[in-house]
């Protein structure tokens, strides 16, 4: 049995955040029904700037909208709306992601919603909150990295670097997943419904805790190594280096240890522990010098047998041929209605040794109207 | 204001980083957590420093991973110790380790043991890799993490070589994900009545991080990510213009839209020069260029003043200090203080999730080794 087994969700979400979220119920069991305009739909179904297309709709839409029902509904017209509180009336959680004041005007934010059905748990992901000067800006992952101090953190010395991938949306989504989880547990205890809110500001912040902390404690801000930096706050060898056919990661070690092991006898002077903070420039630059000649598989076999933590540096290609990747069963096919199949990777989370897979693929916009008007809003 | 998980009782054997944040969350959601330590020393995170700064005798990134729980000092190679924790163990909703396979099973304190004495636990574990494979044994470090599982050709650009994500990325993701499948065990116990096993990997969490770009690579061919050559980079499936542009005076970031409006709010004719929406894509970097050549030659605030009017996705680039003494940040009332045992205070951040319009503060500061064990024994019962 799945955890969330019986329990709808109705998820009026779009793009990343919220149907990220909306994905991690659905696989844990629960009954996702997207809330889509008829006609376009998801925006992320089409306005998603990657090229990669799949059976018409993009790639990413596909990644994120498996395992979910899709029901098409006009918000603003009064027939659709009357089937969309039947089916708001008799869910366990209704989610969204529109920015401050649209559900209101449409008349499914939470205080109307809790009239109509009191245990509800209500979810909702916004870019920067319900106020301040930022409320109204576009709640979009990289304006979120550049505003929350997070792209000073990767690469080398110098400008901005972006993380690459919508880490912050990412964040946001398993965030509203924890905080409804935590609401649908106390609910199962005490009947009480709730509000739970989220906003990609605040876990951006969060996801950068430590860090923060940090500036708090000491004022000072984040100063990335020249070179093969990993992480503005530690000290050398910490990075990944070019080596004579790859690269490789070297996560610890000290100084005069490393050089012991690898035979590079310029890092032996570097004696004292706090050395590898403040010299970890010419250091790291000593290191990778060194690294570059000979091969990845060299190394490591020096390192790992001296149980300092390093590993390869893998492309998937390479990844998803190695035996420490095809043992977890990461990956599964899933169906569409219409016969497409496709790959794609299941939940990371595994309850009593089973995995939450499911074979159902994304849904074409609509097709579960009538199921849906059957079997939830006819019986209601 | 009740908090969700009030009444629940968590108890951390874990240690470092991606176990113990799930058990903050936990704490913050309501959850009474106890860091099971061993005597005196307590768990090996203490003594991990970032910038070597140590407050009370532990490291502030222990501080801020560890605020709001207890510690309860046990030496599980000892006998009577040993009892007196399984007789918490009776008592407590949850249990969480990272320890590689088989030291639990050495102890004694295995999920099959622990069922057999608490039918109702839910005991969650966290490992690098899963417990079978090649990989099952190596140690579950956040950079190591990153290299393997492809993330570090995502940022950065085509001339970088792997770029690793600056944070401990693979660790935070895995303790929320952590959370999320413990949550959903006890929601399956209010139904079941039983225990259940919750495991998470840091692998598959990073894995999962990047489900939209390898759903993409699976389905496309598998063409590897190309990032762009351009400085600035911001995803590399994603067209012009989506990246980080130097300004006169400091830096501009501009998100996806339709290439054509920017290129008029910029001063540039795309909609002549890249006429097919395909090129936006197949000529990222030149069209990057183009535009980062012209974004040069103004001002960061000039720039948002037309982009912003525009309806262009574009903001600054701020740093912490920026940041943090934005009204922005500011009203989130994110910064909170906890209060250290000597009356001073630590400045860190509260829980991102809000309940009910309540913002979740907790000012109890991470506790030294064992500073509960006395309180937990008398409440407990455990002598």
């Amino acid at each position: 049995m799945k955890p969330l087994e019986d329990y709808l969700v109705i998820d009026f979400s779009q793009f990343l955040s919220g149907p990220s979220a909306a994905l991690k119920l659905a696989d844990l069991g629960a009954r996702v029904i997207k809330m889509e305009k008829p006609g376009t739909g998801d925006i992320c179904r089409h306005l998603y700037t990657s090229n990669v297309i799949i059976n018409g709709e993009s790639s990413v839409f596909h990644a994120i909208n498996r395992n979910k029902e899709s029901f098409a509904a006009d918000i603003k017209n009064e027939t659709d709306k009357a089937q969309i509180w039947e089916l708001v009336k008799q869910a366990d959680v209704v989610m969204h992601n529109f920015r401050p004041g649209v559900m209101e005007r449409l008349g499914f934010d939470y205080e109307s919603v809790k009239k109509q059905n009191p245990t509800v748990i209500y979810g909702e992901i916004s870019g920067y909150g319900n106020e301040g000067p930022w409320k109204d800006k576009p709640g979009q992952d990289l304006l979120l990295q550049s505003l929350t101090g997070l792209t000073w953190l990767s690469g080398n010395a110098g400008g901005p670097v972006p993380m690459g991938l919508s880490i912050i949306d990412m964040l946001a989504g398993n965030h509203l997943a924890q905080g409804i989880l935590a609401c649908l547990l106390r609910k199962t205890i005490s009947g009480e419904g709730a509000l739970v809110q989220v906003s990609m500001l605040e876990s951006a912040i969060d996801f950068q805790f430590e860090a923060i902390t940090t500036y708090y404690y000491d004022g000072k801000l984040p100063e990335r190594s020249e070179n093969n930096n990993a992480h503005a706050y530690l000290g050398a060898p910490y990075g990944i280096y070019k080596t004579g056919n790859g690269y490789m990661a070297l996560a610890m070690g000290s100084i005069p240890q490393l050089g012991t092991l690898l035979g590079c006898e310029a890092m032996l002077v570097y004696t004292d522990v706090s050395e590898a903070f403040h010299k970890r420039d010419e250091i790291k630059a000593i290191l990778a010098n060194h690294l570059l000649t000979n091969t990845t598989d060299h190394w490591l076999d020096i390192l790992q047998k001296a149980d300092i933590w390093c590993a390869d540096v893998l492309t998937w290609d390479k990844l998803m041929q190695h035996e420490g990747f095809t043992s977890l069963d990461m990956l599964q096919n899933v169906i569409m209605s219409d016969g497409f199949k496709y790959q794609t990777t299941r939940s990371p989370i595994r309850i009593d040794g089973e995995l939450f897979t499911s074979p159902k693929g994304s849904p074409k916009l609509g097709e579960d109207n009538a199921t849906i008007i059957n079997q939830l809003i006819n019986k209601a | 204001m009740t908090k969700p998980l009030e009444g629940l009782l968590v108890l951390e054997f874990a240690q470092f980083m991606a176990a113990p944040t799930a058990g903050l969350r936990l704490a913050d959601l309501g959850a009474r957590v106890i860091k099971i330590e061993r005597p005196v020393k307590g768990e090996a995170g203490r003594q991990i420093a970032i910038r070597n700064i140590f407050v009370n005798g532990d490291s502030l990134v222990f501080h801020t991973i560890n605020r709001n729980k207890e510690s309860y000092a046990a030496d599980l190679k000892d006998p009577e110790d040993l009892e007196r924790v399984k007789k918490l163990i009776k008592q407590a909703d949850v249990i969480t380790h990272n320890f590689r396979p088989g030291v639990m099973e050495k102890i004694g304190l295995d999920y099959n043991s622990i069922k057999a004495i608490n039918p109702r636990i839910v005991y969650g574990v966290v490992t690098g890799y899963g417990t079978k494979g090649p990989w099952a044994l190596r140690p579950g470090q956040d950079l190591l993490i990153q290299s393997l599982s492809g993330l570090a050709y995502l940022s950065g650009t085509s001339n970088d070589g792997p770029v690793p994500f600056g944070l401990a990325t693979a660790d935070m993701i895995c303790g929320a994900h952590f959370v999320q499948g413990i949550l959903a065990a006890l929601i399956k116990r209010s139904k079941t009545n039983t225990a259940s096993l919750v495991e998470v990997s840091l692998m598959e969490s990073v894995l999962d991080l990047q489900f939209e770009v390898i759903t993409t690579y699976l389905n496309d061919g598998g063409q590897l990510p190309q990032r762009s050559s351009v400085k600035g980079n911001g995803h590399a499936y994603l067209s012009a213009p989506y990246g980080i542009y130097q300004t006169a005076d400091s830096y501009l970031s501009l998100a996806m839209g339709d290439l054509f409006k920017i290129g008029e709010a910029i001063g540039i004719d795309l909609q002549t020069l890249y006429p097919e929406k395909e090129s936006w894509f197949t000529h990222r970097d030149e069209v990057m260029t183009l535009l980062g050549d012209q974004i040069k030659q103004k001002t960061t605030a000039e720039w948002l003043t037309k982009l912003e009017s525009a309806g262009i996705w574009s903001s600054e680039v701020l740093t912490y200090e920026q940041t943090l003494q934005h009204e922005g940040y500011k009203v989130t009332g994110m910064q909170q203080q906890v209060k250290l045992p000597d009356g001073s205070s630590l400045t860190t951040t509260r829980c991102p999730i809000r309940i009910n319009g309540q913002k979740l503060y907790s000012d109890v500061a991470a506790p030294r080794p064992g500073t509960q064990t006395d309180s937990i024994n008398a409440q407990f019962n455990l002598i």
